[in-house]
């Protein structure tokens, strides 16, 4: 194997590694830390960061090698990356990334041959309400178009450092257009904490237990039930723990705030503007099950907000909200630790983010046993949503009874919808439980709806036949994720879109989403080019049954959602394009000469068969 | 009294800590499988071994037995989804069965001949691969991968090595060695370490054996895959 030529990497290394302690569970910041550095991780990073964590090479070759934005080849020195979702691409985000590719003479997935640039696409970076958006060396860009990307062209082609480009780029807003409890009614920080030391840590539970709260990452799952399973994890193995003496160092608290979910940017608001309510939901869940550290598992797209909660974290230590004798409380320690992600979906499921929490590969594990038994360090471990512990922080301040009041008797509080599409107001929604489609598509200014993507990719294909449906879990159930087509949208672009998501994410553990994913992307590429015949799409329901049913995790399960969504609800849209025979080979026989006229730089009538 | 679980309708004892894999084989009860080995901690990753438990899929090799689980194994839809899975296997890679040493040992053929397939069914990816031929006793040749990561297991949990490992994501998985070459020669693997002998396919061989067995006396031209691994194969 070749290895590209790297100075001298020890110097750059050493500091790296002592501000992460030399701890193996920080592998994963480590080589963050290095890619930004040398735009690369080089090989010879990898040889000295095994020695001096005493891992073995092939771990930290395995970590380098399966995040996004991890690269083991060089990538340019200025590399942006085009958000890829289905609303970017709507908003013409291939035009402009073709657009800076020409401008700064660089082909797509190439680096420039000075090694300045290289452009690429990325899975959703959680800007869809305001697209088309990218990344730049991680950090995130917005409102894309083409008088921005001639700047940006200028900074790069000047080789600006990114830290002094205009702030103007990298705007970004909250776009909050409907406000309920959650977000219009302020906590004052603290307050839900002395709310839990005041009743203690037994009747919190309980309040929890009647609010009737169920996780917002997507599964539903009763958060008071998830809690006292943790609890009883730990007495469980001691045999006399009881819930009121808090901050036992072996359980832990986890804020998913991986948001990978293409179409989902509400907990992004969340952290950029309610972040105390955040971190004060945290530490009621830590008193409550007996946690003593917290981690919010950031994703790497939102890196932008790392310093600005790192602050909050900071301020909140110094009021005695964080950190030893919380509120004066004896017995009461817990402080939080923001970990970063770097490119990959998969992290949020809740296991394979545990994975990626320890610095290893984000594979989720099998279970049983669950996390509240056996996650961090195998130890008892709590992971929700940021959602989830927002609303846990007003539960615990206002009671259980209050939030049970709101929504409907199976869903009860309220929902966070991150709308964006063929909308005239993008942005995130707050709703009692129960609303329907057509509220929200009313309130949102939608043009001529004709589907809806609840819940992104891996939710549920809408089509306007359904749009007095609610939200709800007995319903829609929905991590958040609102996305509007109209009738001049071609359904099929959406779900092509959503397939290549899937296969580029699948972690690649398991053989039917590995291979499955792989396959379903070929063959709705193959009807994409026009050789599909009615055969692919009896391929495809089966592809999608062994999807859902033979799959490891939650990715591998729902891939197949809105390929089988699609048929069921629009099948013109695959029917249209379809070459009309029985069968067609998948072979393409014109396609395989296009690497001969490429070489040859013909495109000519006699150059295509 | 021991607890048991029925496997398609046959009472099947089992004690405390045993999966259902496990108490399947003590039984002598047949369930496809290529990720696991009783000698190394489950993996769950093949997805062959799946049973259905109170009507939701499992997979057998990780998931403990409970008293009562009522479990299907040998139907018709479960067979055709493995079967399925196997041909994903064989297409994703690049397996030329004629022209490999392991023909006839090969588990993943076994399995194959086992399920019934008679074609790969879905279109090959020919995907381009590494063989590795640098170490003086073994051949890798990742053309014949299937990830079951056996032998990263035996290498950390048995030989005590770390010769072995994953990187890459999705269908863009790879098999690494522990070497800054990249290449098994520069790793401190031995012939004589577990992890040589684990690999149900072609795909870690040793070098020099070629065909001393000849084709047609092999282990799967006499015994099914079923007789094998359940104890009816051959009587030393
Ligand atoms: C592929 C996949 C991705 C997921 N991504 C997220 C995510 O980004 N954020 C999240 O909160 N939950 C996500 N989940 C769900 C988590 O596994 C877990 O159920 C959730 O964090 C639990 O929190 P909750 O109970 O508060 O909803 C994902 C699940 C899967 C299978
Ligand atoms: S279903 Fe997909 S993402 Fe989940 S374990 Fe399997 S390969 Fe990985
Ligand atoms: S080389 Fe063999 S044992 Fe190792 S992962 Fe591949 S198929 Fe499994
Ligand atoms: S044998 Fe159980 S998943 Fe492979």
């Amino acid at each position: 194997m070749d290895r590209p030529e790297t100075p001298d990497i020890a110097p750059l290394l050493t500091p790296i590694l002592a501000h992460h302690g030399h701890d193996a569970s920080k592998l994963l910041q480590i080589l963050r830390d290095v890619q930004d550095a040398c735009h690369i991780i080089p090989a010879g990073a990898i040889d000295l960061i095994a020695v001096h964590l005493g891992v073995p090479r092939v771990n930290v070759e395995g970590v380098a090698g399966f995040y996004s934005f991890l690269s083991t080849r060089p990538v340019g020195e200025y590399q942006v990356l085009f958000s890829g979702n289905i609303t970017d691409q709507m908003l013409g985000q291939d035009d402009l990334m073709q657009y800076l590719c020409n401008k700064l003479w660089v082909e797509s997935g190439k680096v420039s041959e000075d090694g300045l640039v290289s452009i690429a696409g990325t899975s959703c970076t959680g800007m869809c309400d305001q697209g088309p958006a990218a990344l730049v060396n991680g950090w995130a860009l917005t409102n894309l178009d083409r008088n921005r990307l001639d700047l940006i062209g200028e900074l790069i082609r000047s080789r600006k450092p990114v830290a002094e480009w205009p702030p103007m780029l990298f705007e970004t807003v909250d776009n909050i257009r409907r406000a309920d409890v959650l977000l219009g009614e302020a906590l004052a920080p603290g307050d839900a904490i002395r709310a839990v030391l005041a009743r203690g840590a037994r009747k919190t539970l309980a309040e929890m237990d009647n609010s009737n709260l169920r996780g917002r990452g997507g599964a539903g799952f009763k958060t008071a039930s998830k809690w006292s399973f943790c609890h009883a994890a730990i007495v469980e193995e001691e045999g006399h723990v009881i819930c009121d003496i808090g901050g036992h160092p072996e359980r832990f608290i986890v804020c998913n705030a991986d948001e990978g979910e293409p179409g989902t940017f509400k907990d992004r608001v969340l952290l950029n503007s309610y972040a105390d309510l955040v971190f004060e939901g945290m530490t009621v869940g830590a008193r409550v099950v007996g946690a003593g550290k917290g981690f919010l598992y950031l994703r790497g797209e939102y890196r932008y907000l790392l310093g600005q909660l790192e602050g909050v974290l900071k301020r909140r230590r110094e009021a005695g909200l964080l950190g030893d004798n919380i509120l004066g409380q004896a017995d009461f320690n817990f402080d939080i630790e923001i970990h970063l992600g770097a490119g990959a979906y998969i992290c949020g499921e809740e296991s394979a983010l545990i994975e990626s929490l320890e610095g290893k590969r984000g594979r989720p594990r099998n279970r049983p046993p669950f996390p509240v038994t056996h996650g961090y360090q195998g130890r008892p471990t709590v992971v929700d949503n940021v959602e989830t512990f927002a609303c846990a922080a007003k539960i615990a301040a206002q009671g259980g009874a209050w939030f049970a009041a709101l929504g409907t008797a199976q869903s009860t509080g309220t929902k966070l919808l991150s709308v964006s599409g063929d909308v005239s107001r993008p942005g995130i929604y707050e709703y009692p439980f129960g609303v329907t489609v057509r509220q929200v598509l009313a309130d949102c200014g939608a043009e001529d709806p004709y589907a809806v993507q609840i819940s992104g990719p891996s939710g549920t294909t809408i089509s306007w036949k359904e749009f007095d449906r609610r939200i709800a879990f007995e319903d829609l159930p929905t991590a958040g994720a609102f996305m509007v087509f109209k009738r001049k949208r071609d359904v099929f672009d959406a779900v092509r879109n959503f397939t290549h998501f899937f296969a580029h994410e699948s972690c690649g553990f398991c053989t039917p989403c590995r291979v499955g994913t792989a396959l379903q992307q070929k063959i709705i590429d193959k009807i994409h080019s026009g050789h599909g015949t009615p055969s692919d799409l009896e391929e495809l329901k089966r592809l999608g049954h062994l999807l859902k049913t033979m799959s490891h995790c939650g990715l591998g399960s729902s891939a197949a959602n809105p390929v089988l969504d699609a048929l069921a609800k629009f099948p013109d849209a695959f029917e249209r394009k379809l070459a009309g025979l029985a069968f067609e080979p998948a072979f393409d026989l014109d396609g395989a000469l296009e690497t001969a006229r490429k070489i040859t730089g013909r495109d000519d009538e006699w150059a295509h068969l | 009294m021991s607890k048991t679980i029925s496997i398609d309708g046959q009472s099947v004892p089992f004690e405390e800590g045993q999966t259902i894999m496990d108490a399947a084989l003590a039984a002598g009860v047949y369930i496809p499988h290529l990720c696991h080995n009783p000698e190394f901690t489950p993996h769950g990753s093949c997805k062959l071994c799946t049973v259905k438990v109170n009507g939701r899929n499992v997979a057998s090799c990780t998931m403990p037995a409970v008293e009562g689980q009522e479990v299907l194994n040998d139907t018709e839809e479960l067979n055709a989804d493995r079967l399925a899975l196997t041909q994903m296997l064989f297409v994703e890679g690049n397996h030329l069965c004629p022209a490999c040493e392991k023909s006839g040992n090969c588990q993943l053929q076994a399995v194959a001949y086992y399920l019934g397939m008679m074609s790969p069914h879905y279109n090959h990816f020919y995907p381009q691969r590494e063989v590795d031929a640098s170490h003086p006793d073994v051949i890798l040749d990742r053309n014949r991968c299937i990830y079951c990561e056996l032998c990263v297991r035996a290498s950390r949990d048995a030989d005590g090595k770390c010769v072995f490992g994953m990187s890459g994501r999705g269908i863009g998985s790879s098999l690494v060695v522990n070497s800054a070459s990249g290449r098994l020669g520069d790793t401190n693997l031995a012939v004589t370490d577990k992890a040589v002998q684990v690999c149900p396919t072609g795909a870690i061989l040793i070098k020099g054996k070629g065909f001393t067995v000849p084709i047609g006396r092999r282990i799967f031209d006499h015994y099914t895959i079923k007789q094998i691994q359940t104890g009816g194969g051959p009587h030393e």
